[in-house]
């Protein structure tokens, strides 16, 4: 029964940055290599803030910028706290980002880019079949012997190895039992709309000229009382306008608040409307992002079965948001992995063990690690993001205060006011935590 | 009177309208009707970034509008009633400016 199949060397599951990455690796060494995506191109269905870091892609692609479909380059990083109805932010402009290659740091549209990507893995003798929805694996037993596309063995394809690139929201990896259900805390749920203003007025707004791109985070008021946070970043001629939130947060807050009406608020923001104003929404979007975190990583491995990408949970949950580059290294790895297990065609799970260790060598499983109590502080100390930010706004508010009470009576009333609201030890043992917990 | 916010305010059914999508033949959501009829929550009338899922009073349960679904499944995190999967045969939505 199982012989009279079409079998294929490599099967990867979606056409994502991890599963594309992978591909090409492989079909450049010669790989018979088939991915298999269900958008009906390569990108309907991926979404992302908007930074695509590239360090991976100019080691597999070098000065891809050149050719690939990307809107901007991050010129300017701003990192802002919203507090009620204020600001207090910290913009960076390096002259350095603004010279090849860009800090690795490009906002790019993932409907266009993915399907460039995905063009370079075809010229390198990838196979990509769009359209398809991998439903489960074939068995062999119980090791995984192919995939197949739809309810019986009908559609099912043969395969030596497959490689499940499927994203945040993998059904397959739990169909393996390399990951337990999905918990609230281990997903946030991101919303944007590209909203359309044109290049000169961006330009304006944002303080940029030519190809310079303004990466914007907002933090605190920005999903109140929430773990999560907003971003704008500039296309071309558009803005990414986006919030995001961990999914066991909007489930324990009081008023149920939906994340579109949490995207309204942000959006309609005093500091944000004046960045935004006047655009039309071009599209509206929503996907999940991985808060697994070091702990919570799945099984990596199975025989016959890598994950990669979200689908493994490789998201950084620091402020540095990396997750495309994770990716794109982890399908690099797996694409290692498999190039050497080939010389004996054995890639049992003791085999593929070799993806693990490339893994753990390398910045991947090094940063999720070094950054593994981040959220976890954020989480147990709600005061860094719901009281600490308040105070800070009030101090600065009052020391700019105008007015003819002298500045030392100023300087000792802010003293006091901030001894009043802040246990001085208990403050410094929770930046000392968030400081130390890979921020 | 309107606000200038209110003006501003782009609805939900004007967002979900610029997604285009391949028309899907049948609902790939499942509910488990029986535990809604319990469920004091109610997480997915809420967190679903498309209200896909409205509650229905007059006949008590779940209306599920799958059409406008964005496939993110936050909602099979969130509840252990909804059997959500993957559209067959590239449908459903197709992104073309995110």
């Amino acid at each position: 029964m199982m012989a009279d199949k079409e079998r294929c060397e490599v099967v990867i599951v979606g056409a994502g940055p991890a599963g594309i990455s992978c591909g090409y690796v492989l079909a450049k060494a010669g790989v018979q290599v088939l991915i298999l995506e269900r958008g009906q191109y390569p990108g309907a269905k991926n979404m992302f803030g908007g930074i695509f870091f590239s360090d991976q892609m100019s080691k597999l692609i070098p000065n891809f910028y050149n050719e690939a479909p990307v809107e901007r380059f991050v010129a300017k990083k701003h990192y802002s706290m919203l507090i009620d109805d204020s600001e207090i932010a910290l913009s960076f402009e390096a002259e350095g980002f603004k010279k090849p290659p860009y800090n690795h740091s490009f906002i790019v549209r993932r409907s266009v880019f993915d399907k460039w990507f995905a063009k370079k893995a075809e010229e390198q003798g990838a196979t990509i079949i769009c359209g398809v929805t991998v439903t489960d694996f074939l068995w062999d037993g119980n090791k995984v012997a192919g995939v197949t596309t739809s309810p019986g063995d009908d559609n099912a394809l043969l395969a030596d190895v497959v490689i499940c690139a499927e994203g945040a929201n993998s059904l397959l990896s739990g169909k393996a039992g390399l990951r337990n259900r999905l918990s609230m805390r281990s997903r946030s749920i991101g919303v944007k709309e590209v909203i359309g203003l044109g290049k000169d007025v961006i330009d304006e707004r944002f303080g940029l000229t030519a190809r310079e791109g303004a990466a914007y985070e907002y933090f605190a008021d920005a999903t109140p009382g929430m773990l999560g946070d907003g971003f704008i970043y500039t296309n071309l001629d558009s803005v990414s306008v986006g919030v995001a939130v961990i999914i066991s947060d909007l489930y324990s807050s009081e008023n149920a608040v939906s994340p579109n009406e949490l995207l309204e608020r942000f959006k309609h923001h005093p500091c944000i409307w004046p960045l935004i104003k006047g655009g039309q929404t071009l599209e509206y979007s929503a996907h999940m992002i991985p808060m697994d975190g070091y702990r919570n990583i799945p099984k990596l491995f199975t025989d016959r079965l890598i994950l990669v990408g979200d689908a493994a949970g490789f998201v950084n949950n620091s402020v540095c948001h990396e997750g495309v580059n994770m990716a794109m290294a982890s399908g690099i790895m797996a694409a290692e992995t498999i190039l050497e297990k080939r010389k004996k065609r054995r890639y049992n799970a003791r085999d593929l063990s070799l993806y693990e260790r490339l893994l753990k060598d390398s910045f991947v499983l090094d940063n999720m690690k070094s950054s593994r109590d981040f959220i976890d502080i954020l989480r147990t100390h709600k005061e860094l993001i719901n009281e600490y930010p308040h105070v800070l706004k009030d101090v600065l508010a009052k020391f700019f205060e105008v007015g003819d009470v002298p500045k030392r009576v100023t300087k000792g009333n802010i003293f006091h006011m901030v001894r009043r609201r802040l246990n001085f030890v208990r403050t410094a043992k929770t930046f000392a935590s968030l400081l130390k917990s890979g921020i | 009177m309107s606000t200038e916010k209110d003006k501003n305010q782009v609805s939900l059914d004007d967002k979900l309208f610029t997604v285009r999508r391949k028309s899907l033949r049948a609902s790939h959501i499942r509910l488990d009707e029986r535990l809604c009829k319990d469920c004091l929550r109610r997480i997915c009338t809420y967190l679903c970034p498309a209200e896909v899922y409205v509650w229905n009073e007059a006949e008590n349960r779940i209306d599920i509008r799958y059409e406008n679904c964005l496939e993110c499944g936050a909602c099979r995190v969130a509840c252990d009633g909804i059997e959500w999967s993957n559209p067959m045969w590239g449908a459903g939505i197709s992104y073309k400016n995110s």
